[in-house]
Formats: structure tokens, sequence, C-alpha cells
């Protein structure tokens, strides 16, 4: 609208606040999302992000602060005016119409020529790839083409916004991942800003390109997926995105982007700080930066070493976590990739181990 | 679901009971009026089962046919109106916060729990000519007359005295005493789809563009079908049937079917023609019944094709 | 003070005229029932302009033997035939749901006959099929309430039927194969797990039958005996001499007791209702 249109983000929350009697689903919210995005809202039940998302479909108001879509306050307009559209957790694609009629729906309740109308639907229906389907009814397509149609029912509206509420949660594993890219295809074909909604962070990590991790009506910490698991600033997202081991530690003093603390088993030594504001917190490493020794203690140089004993191992196919317990009784884990066929015998619970841990893996969290 | 034969005792314990007694006291007294309806009067009690079909004959005399024409027409009327009177209330109470829906539905019931009779009598009371409606249309005229009077346009606008609306003993009448007596039975099949149905399918079709109105029609009406058809059939068939509504609030012409057959067996003492005609009514309940089944069969067909 | 929230798109109940819809549906309803109460305590014997407060008509019902004894006899027939239709509804339910046997689209079509077929067909069916049996005049009082009873059940056990059956379709059968792969026989199976499950059914059902009972008055018209007393029939021919105060203050009697019944009635369901949501 103004100057330049692809630097004002497509989305802005301004400080938005939605309580519902006395519980606040989000609380004090700003977020700016950018253009082309495929931005993920991710975190456990109930932390706000579907009202996020609700809110922005028009179907909650915000009870104070604003929602903006390309730079227009959304306070007034109904959701049948928004450019925005809603692939729905249930899919909610209308039992009493088929699939080419599900899709045509959007574009004639808001009187699009009539001609326009047919090739659209054709092309829409296409790009979902559900060709031969258009005159089936709902009951007679399987979860995936539901969703299918759901999605090409937004798609052919062309919105500024694709908003995606749990869009895989009722898909078998399988199709689930299929589905992932199939999304991220469709995202880069049609150049539209993809919101979704997920509480599972292999979805998010898998298709976003920016996530931000909610917990209680807050945002936590938002950026790329690499950065998310690699630079949490937040216990609560490092434990949330991935598994993580976690060291409570004493700061002793700040240097830079540096800390110098000191924990339990690993003694004193130097640790990255995850953002400019942790001056305490604790210390995580993930399971797969440690390495783990069941014969001789062989360290690399600089490697801090702790000793500890097998509980148990769970074998998952292409790796094999390894739960510990250290000297102190701390409870650890430790993954392995499976990259022998040959089974060497996994050693039995009980037998002692050294874990060797890298400080440049370790890193300094916020509580 | 098992066999009968797993358990035959239970089985026999568990249906006996009901089906002697639909045996007993339904089928057979059915049955026994649908012969009547091929009897002759030979005295004032005895009556021949001769296979006349007189009496099916005498119910296609255009005094009963006009008769079941209006009670079709009334029924119709009065069906309409429980459906357009019940719709948006049924919509209020499945959208209605979960700790005010049970209030609200059991306000809609709670007439339901007075006696037909009563509620029907209350009707009088409001709608003779001297009833409480006419009080409010009168108490309206004294204002408008009391208003207009300065400027001498009293008698010009509101006439020189209010003439009561004769609102009692006349068609418009049995049909206002159906819709108030059968709404809940609108209501209840309504709210019992609307609740069922699927939120996200509304916010889908708002989300696609379409307006509040667009929505109603082109998604609750028709997601809703199972429920107004319910509903309809609920008032429709009762109303066709009545004869106490129209007994205390219909007038000379306003007549149903029901009032005749009420006659034939209470007063004109005529069984077999009251039979005939009890049994044409169930005839044409059996078509609306039928109806029905074959449009719900041929729409589930359509859906697993 | 924040700005009053705006009304979400779904928040139909909040939306005005949807609101002034549902007062003026409730006014339809209850005005003419609360005139009626109201005009029961009016001291005129016309009855059509206020005169002034007065429960003569009241001490008049009460004086009135035979209102009395329809009074009761109404009472009589509707507990009765609630018991009944109960029981015999609810094991018709349980027939329909737990078992497959040859002819039962036929029955299932049956049991839902009654509740379909317009109410004087039936009525006149009961007329003469007692009239021919000779149940109406057969017996003495109180057996002279069975022809009546008999019809009650007949129209109101499959409207038992229909609720307990719905209450059965979301029963769990893996409970009843958990009971007895835990050792309890078939009967104790049915009496400590079927049947609580069915209790709000049960209750809802019996509730019904007894709304239905005190709610006719079609079937009751035709089944009642020249000498059986019942209230909608002594009210009738009541009504026909004209509309007295004595009927408003006789209908207000039944609409309190009915509404009575109703609340205790309610409130034997009301713990079932805690333990559901426990469960």
């Amino acid at each position: 609208m103004t100057e330049t249109p692809a630097q004002t983000p497509i989305v802005t929350f301004e400080n938005v606040t939605k309580s519902f009697g006395r519980t606040k689903a989000v609380d004090g919210v700003s977020l700016a999302i950018p253009r082309n995005a495929f931005f993920a809202l991710l975190g456990p039940s109930g932390c706000g992000k579907t009202t996020l998302l609700r809110m922005l479909g028009g179907f909650e108001h915000p009870t104070s602060g604003r929602v903006l879509i390309d730079g227009e306050d959304m306070a007034d307009v109904p959701p049948n005016r928004r450019q925005v559209n809603m692939v729905f957790q249930s899919y909610a694609v209308f039992p009493h119409m088929t699939v080419a009629e599900n899709v045509a729906y959007g574009l004639k309740v808001t009187s699009v020529p009539r001609a326009e109308i047919g090739p659209r639907v054709e092309e829409a229906i296409a790009m979902v790839r559900l060709d031969g389907m258009a005159a089936r009814k709902p009951d007679q397509l399987s979860g995936g083409q539901r969703q299918r149609v759901a999605l090409a029912r937004a798609l052919v509206k062309r919105p500024k916004l694709l908003l995606l509420d749990e869009p895989l949660s009722a898909l078998d594993k399988k199709l689930r991942e299929e589905m992932q890219l199939e999304l991220v295809r469709l995202q880069t074909e049609v150049g539209i800003t993809f919101i979704i909604v997920t509480h599972d962070q292999e979805e998010a990590l898998g298709m976003a390109s920016d996530i931000a991790v909610m917990k209680e009506g807050r945002i936590l910490q938002i950026a790329p997926p690499r950065q998310l698991y690699e630079h949490p600033t937040r216990r609560f997202v490092a434990e949330f995105i991935g598994a993580s081991n976690s060291f409570e530690c004493e700061v002793l003093g700040i240097e830079g982007g540096m800390a110098r603390v000191r924990a339990p088993l690993l003694g004193e030594l130097k640790v990255e700080r995850a953002a400019a504001d942790v001056r305490a917190g604790t210390l995580i490493v993930r399971p797969e930066k440690m390495r783990m020794d069941f014969s001789s203690p062989d360290p690399d140089p600089g490697e801090v070493l702790v000793r500890a004993v097998i509980d148990q191992i769970a074998y998952f196919g292409d790796l094999s976590i390894v739960y510990l317990t250290a000297e102190d009784g701390r409870r650890l884990q430790c993954s392995r990739y499976n990259v022998n066929r040959i089974d060497k015998g996994d050693p039995p619970p009980g037998t002692p181990c050294t874990i060797g841990i890298h400080p440049e893996d370790l890193l300094l969290v916020g509580d | 679901m098992e066999s009968w034969r797993a358990q035959p005792a239970v089985f026999w314990a568990f249906v006996l009971p009901g089906a002697l007694w639909l045996l007993l006291f339904f089928i057979a007294p059915l049955a026994l009026i649908w012969l009547l309806a091929f009897g002759e009067r030979v005295g004032p009690v005895e009556i021949d089962i001769t296979w006349t079909l007189a009496n099916y004959a005498g119910v296609f005399d255009p005094v009963y046919i006009g008769l079941f024409g209006r009670s079709l027409w009334v029924a119709t009327v009065a069906t309409v109106l429980t459906l357009v009177i019940g719709l948006p209330v049924a919509l209020a109470i499945s959208f209605a916060p979960a700790r005010l829906k049970p209030l609200i539905l059991l306000l809609i019931i709670l007439p339901f729990w007075t006696n037909i009779l009563i509620r029907t009598y209350a009707m009088i009371a409001v709608l003779r000519s001297r009833g409480f409606v006419n009080f409010g249309l009168e108490y309206i005229w004294q204002l408008g007359t009391a208003v207009l009077a300065p400027f001498g346009l009293d008698e010009a606008v509101m006439g020189a005295r209010f003439v009561p609306l004769e609102l009692l003993y006349n068609n418009t009448a049995v049909i206002f005493g159906i819709v108030y007596v059968y709404l809940p039975f609108m209501v209840l099949p309504l709210y019992a789809t609307l609740d069922r149905l699927d939120r996200s399918l509304l916010e889908a079709s708002l989300d696609l563009g379409a307006g509040q109105v667009r929505t109603f029609f082109s998604i609750i009406v028709p997601l809703a079908r199972p429920g107004i058809v319910s509903g309809i059939i609920l008032v429709f068939i009762p109303a066709l049937g009545t004869f106490l509504i129209s007994d205390l609030l219909g007038g000379t012409d306003s007549l149903l079917i029901g009032n005749v057959i009420e006659r034939q067996f209470k007063a004109a003492n005529n069984w077999p023609l009251g039979a005939a005609m009890s049994f044409v009514l169930l005839y044409v309940t059996f078509a609306i019944l039928a109806i029905r089944a074959w449009v719900a069969g041929r729409e589930g067909g359509l859906g697993k094709a | 003070m924040a700005r009053r929230e705006p009304i979400g798109p779904l928040d139909y109940t909040r939306r005005l005229w949807l609101r002034l819809w549902l007062v003026a549906v409730c006014i339809f309803l209850y005005a003419p029932i609360v005139i009626l109460v109201v005009f029961s305590f009016n001291d005129s014997k016309r009855n059509i302009v206020w005169q002034g407060f007065t429960t003569d008509y009241y001490v008049k019902a009460a004086e009135n033997a035979s209102l009395i004894e329809a009074f009761a006899n109404s009472l009589v027939i509707a507990l009765v035939s609630t018991v009944i239709s109960t029981v015999v509804g609810a094991l018709m339910a349980l027939a329909l749901w737990r078992f497959r046997f040859p002819g039962k689209p036929g029955l299932d079509g049956a049991v839902a006959l009654p509740i379909v077929i317009p109410e004087i067909c039936m009525g006149v069916a009961l007329l003469v099929f007692f009239n021919r049996v000779g149940l109406s005049s057969a017996f003495a009082y109180p057996f002279s309430l069975l022809p009546i009873i008999i019809g009650h059940v007949a129209f109101s056990f499959p409207f038992v039927c229909v609720v307990v059956r719905a209450r059965m379709a979301g029963f769990d059968r893996s409970l009843e194969e958990a009971s007895k792969d835990l050792g309890a026989s078939e009967w104790q199976t049915f009496w400590n797990i079927t049947v609580p499950f069915m209790k709000p059914g049960l209750i809802a059902g019996g509730l019904l039958a007894m709304t239905l009972s005190l709610d006719d008055f079609v079937i009751t018209f035709f089944t009642a005996g020249p000498g059986t007393l019942t209230f909608p029939v002594q009210v009738y021919s009541m009504v026909r001499f004209g509309a007295t105060p004595e009927v408003n203050a006789a209908s207000t009697i039944l609409i309190v007791v009915t509404v009575i019944l109703t609340v205790i009635a309610l409130r034997l369901q009301r713990p079932e209702k805690e333990a559901a949501k426990l469960a």
C-alpha cells in the first residue's frame, strides 16, 4: 500500500491480549510476520497459538491491542471481508457438497464471474493433486484427501495469508511426512504467506522458515529452525524442541558473548550465552552432541568428561537413546546413530561409561 | 450385537412385554377399526363387516373432501409458522453459552408440561374479542386517539371507536393455537441437529467470504435438514389430526377432520364412517413418512455411491 | 475501562434481534399461562377484566368432589402408566439394542408407530377396542382406570424405548466383557454395569412418560368410560360451559402439581449428572 510493500510485514500483532473470563489466552504478544514466510506458531496445547491464528481469521477479537494485516487494522473487519483463508483442524469440508462445489463455494459467494470460476476450481484441484475426484462427496474421501480439498478451497481464493490450524495432526505418520513436503512445495509455488499452528516440533522444524515458540500466552523466542534448535534462549524452548540435558550452574562472570560458569560434574568452564540478556540460568547440551565411550576413556582435547552408568537403551532403528545416571545421581540421555548394520551388542544396564562434552556444545540459557 | 439364539430366555424376557402390549393394545385396536371401515350399521351398536366400500366412498363426499383440504391447509400454515418461529430459537439455544443452554431449553419445554387442554384453554382469554390481544390493541388505539386529538385527526385516522378484531372462533385462531401448543416439538429436533453441527463448518463458510445470511442458507439449513424434516413431521401430523384445538378455538367454519372423526364416534355414532376417515388420515400419515424415508434413502444412497 | 468486546462472528446469542426474538417467543409461550394463573384469583364470575383478588374459586374447586376425584385419578394414571412404560420401554430398548433377530426392522417400525400416528386415530381405535372387549365397563373403581392406563402406556412406552436406546448407543460393550473377564456372571454384569449406565436414560424416559401422561387429553378422552372421572375430561366439560375462574383455579393446581413432580424428577436426575461428569 505505502512506499515499499515488500518491506512492511504482512501481519503485525501490537501488544495483543485476549482474555477468556479470568484466564489470559494471549498475554501481550507483539509479533511481525514477514511477507512470503512459512511461519509456524509452536507450543504446547493451551499456549494461545490457536487463539492468535483465529484472530487473524477474524473469529476472535483481541481484548486489547491491535492486529494488522498488510498494514490495515482488522478490528472491524468480519471474517468474510478478510483476504485471509484458513485450513481448519477438522478440515471443515462441507459434507453436503462435492469436492468441486466445496472449492467453488468461496468464489461463488464473492461474486467472482461465473466464467472464471470453472477454470480456477480446476486449477486448484489440480494443484493439490485431486484430479478426477471433483465430483466426489467428502464422505468418499480419505482424511488426507479431505485436507487437500480444504487446502484447494482456501488457495483458490488467492488470499494474502493462508492459516493452517494443526493441519497434520489427524494424519498418520507416513501421510504427515508426505503432506509436509507438499505444503512446502505449495507455499513456494503460490507465493502466499503461510501461518501454521502446531504442537509438533518436528512439523515446525521441517516446514517453517520461521518459528515462534509460545508458552502460557507469551512468545518466548522467534527464530529460524536451525537457530531455534542450536541457540534456544530459554530452558523451556530447549526442552520443548528436541531433547536436552540440563545442568544448573553458577555464573561467575560475563565476558562479551561468553560466560564463566561453575556447574556440578562439569567444573568451571567458559560457555556461550544464548542471548545478551542471559546472565544466569542453566547449561544445556543436546543428546547427540555428547560423545559416549563404553571402553577406554580416550578424551578429545578440551573435552569435559562425566562418569555415568547405563540404565537403559531404547532402540528406534535409525538411532538409539541411551539413558544414564551420572555420578551425582543426575539423569542424562545420549543419542547414537546406528551406523552399522551388524549388531555389535549393546552393553547391559549397569555398565559404567564415560561421556565427553565439548564446552562449545554447551549453551547458557535463561530459565 | 448378538443373535437372539445366544440367550433366548433373556431375549424373550426383553422383547415380550413390549411386543405383546403393542400387539394387544395398538395393532389389534387399529386392525379392529380397519375392519370397521368395511362394515355396515345394522343396529344401534351392531356392525356387520360386509366389506362394503361405501364408508370410504362417504369420505370422498365433497363436504369431507373440503374438510380434508382445510385440515391440510391449516396444518401446513401452522407448520411453516412454527418452523419460521422455531428456527431462530433453536439457533439461539445451540449457540448460547454452555451454562445458559439447559436453562433456555427448559424455558422452551416448560409449557409442554402443562396439559394441552389447559394451554388451549389459556388461548381463549388471549384471543377472544374481549381478550388480551384486543385489550392491547385498544390501549394503542386510545393512545393514538389521545395523541392525534389536538390535531383533529383522531377520528379520521383511528376511527370513531375501537372495533375489536375477531381473533377467536376462526381458522386463524386454530393456526395460532397449533403454533402455540406444538412449538416445542419443532424447537427440540432443530436444536438437537444444530447443536451437533460442527462450528468450524460455519467458520469455514465465513472465512471463504460468505456473509451470515449466505452461510445460513448455504450451510446451516442444508446441514440441519434432518432436524427440520423431523420437526415438520412432529408438528404437521398432530396438527393434521387435531380436534381439541379446533374444537375450543375454531368456529363453525373451521371444523377439521379430527372434529368430524370425533363426532362419528361420540355423537353421531357412525363408527364405520369414522373408522374410514381415521384410516384415510392414517394413510396420509404413512404417505408422509414414506416420502421422508424415500428421500432419506435416496440421499443416503447418493452419499455412498 | 476497555471498550466492550465486539460480538464474535458465531456469537449468535449476543445478537440483539435474536435476543428480542427469544424474548418475544417466551412471552408468547408464557403470557397465556401467566394470565390464566393470575385470573384464577379474579373476583369476577365472567372473568374478563380484573375485579379484585379472591381465593374463593380455589375453595370452590376444593369443594367440588368430582373435580377432586378426577384430579386424584389423573395422578394415579400418570404414576402407574409411567412405571409400566419405563419398564416395558427399557426392556424393549435393550432387546433392540442388544439382539439380532428375524423381523427386527418390522418390530423397530412398529414400536415407532404410536409416536408418529395422529393421536385421534389411536384414541378412536382404543375406544372401539375397549368397547368390544367389554373392558370399559366391566370393572369397578379403581380398575375402571385400567383402559386409560393401558392407552397411556401404549403411546408412551415407545418414547421411553427411543430415549433409553439412544442412551445405550453410547455404551461401550467392552465394559460388559471386562466385567465378565473379572469373574462376574451375566446377571451381576447386567445389574452392576449395564443398568447403572442406563439409569440417566431411564430417568429421562420416565420423566417423558409422565409428562406425556399428564399432558394427554385425546387418549384419555376416548378411553375414559362414562363413569370415570379424569381431570382433562372434567375440565373439558367445564370449559364447554364457559370460561369461569374455577376452571382457571383447577388448571393452576394441575400446573403447580406438574411443575412440582417435574422438579422432583429433575432432582433425582441431578446426582446422575454429577456422576457422569466424574466418569
